[in-house]
This record gives C-alpha cells, structure tokens and sequence, in this order.
C-alpha cells in the first residue's frame, strides 16, 4: 500500500494491559485492580527467615507480605496466620506458594466478588508474565465498588429529578 | 511484510508513530492504547488509503498474539 514502514505489535493490547499501562477510553477512570492495589506493600525473597521478615512488616504497619523473587515475580504470599509461624523457618516453608493473582484491567466490582466469594483478604496484582504490580486489599475492594454505586445512584436520581 | 516489535519500542516510538487498532469498533470503545486510531481490519484496506499518512510509520496492534 506504499506506506514507508508497518510495524506489528504481536502482543497486543492485552500484554500493554496486563503491564499496568494506561489506556484510552469511555470507561477511563473506572476503578481497577490495578487502580486500587496498593504499591507500597512489603515484600521478601525465599532466602530470609520468617523472623526477620515478620518484624519487617510489623514495622510498616502491615499484617501480611508478599514471596517474589529477582525480577519481581509472585511466588507466594504471607498472610496473618503465616506469619504467626515459628521465626526460624524459611520463607519458602511458611508462606501460601501460588496464590492467585489478578490482572491490573480487571474491574473493581468483578475483584470485590471475587475476593468475598474465596474469603481472600488480600490479592495480589500481577503483569501477565507474573511480576508483581501491588497488592489489593478486600476492604479496599469493597470500598471502591461501593463507592462507585453509591455515585451511579446519585447520578440517576439527578437525571430523574 | 510487517516487522514484529515489542512493547518496548511501541513505548520508544510513541508520538513518532501512528498507532493503529485493528479490532472491532466495540472493542476500541472499551479501551485502546493511547493516541491509536481504530481501522477494524475487514475495512483496513479501505480506510488506511484515505486516514493514513504514508509517509509516517505505521504500528498496527490486535488483542495478543492469537
């Protein structure tokens, strides 16, 4: 057709999402996994103990971690009862290995059924190769979903009157 | 015959490129990367002649790879 150069990009549009990039659209705005996952969760790597990694996180305020390796992929995650565990273990025989995890796209309204139908209190968000983009917090979840509503139902009742 | 690129160099291209999603209309509407125009590939053909500047690289993107 004598254009200069076309270029494919193969991937697609699934592999710029799943990356946590932003996009385009009438639904811009609405809110996400990846939206409301918090960034500043602590993590820890297979080689610590559960001792040193549990005051870690006693220390930022938080009562669960993360398990990912290098290059920031999920391998498992520490929740409260994990945590608990006897400080001398490794990592990789306390945490919960292969957790679930979720697409930075999905919306918050799908994440907050989710995580009430598998009682998760956590979930963490991932890229599609796995690595780890935040973490989503079931009370967050629900929070965002109710919110959202809560502002559909006003915009009706504005229409309507 | 295209060249096949990666997410990195459609980041590196942006602004110097015109980004091209070849999915259906409906799709496009529910999001698409930002700056890309939406030419559903039944029509590409057809529409690339009169909205593309031949002149100025193309990228094209689908879904995923399927």
């Amino acid at each position: 057709m004598g254009f200069v150069e076309v270029m494919d990009y193969v991937d697609g549009k699934l592999d710029w999402v799943a990356a946590g990039l932003p996009t385009e659209s009438k639904d811009a705005g609405k809110p996400t996994a990846g939206s409301i996952a918090r960034h500043d969760s602590p993590t820890c790597e297979l080689s610590e103990s559960l001792g040193e990694v549990k005051k870690r996180v006693r220390a930022t305020g938080w009562d669960s971690c993360v398990v990912i390796n290098s290059e920031q992929v999920v391998l498992g995650t520490l929740g409260k009862k994990e945590l608990t565990g006897d400080p001398e273990l490794s990592i990789e025989r306390a945490m919960r290995s292969g957790p679930s995890t979720y697409r930075p796209f999905v919306p918050i309204g799908e994440m907050a059924h989710e995580l009430v139908d598998r009682d998760l209190p956590i979930a963490p968000v991932t890229t599609s190769d796995g690595r780890l983009v935040g973490l989503l917090k079931r009370e967050d979840a629900l929070r965002a979903f109710h919110e959202g509503r809560a502002h559909r139902r006003d915009d009706s009742a504005a229409m309507a009157s | 015959m295209p060249r096949f690129i990666e997410r990195a160099e459609v980041q590196k291209l942006a602004g110097r490129t015109r980004l091209v999603e070849v999915l259906p209309a409906r799709e496009f509407e529910k999001n698409h990367l930002p700056g890309a125009i939406n030419l559903p590939l039944r029509q590409l053909e057809t529409l690339a002649r009169h909205t593309l500047d031949p002149a100025r690289p193309v990228v094209v993107y689908c879904w995923d790879s399927a």
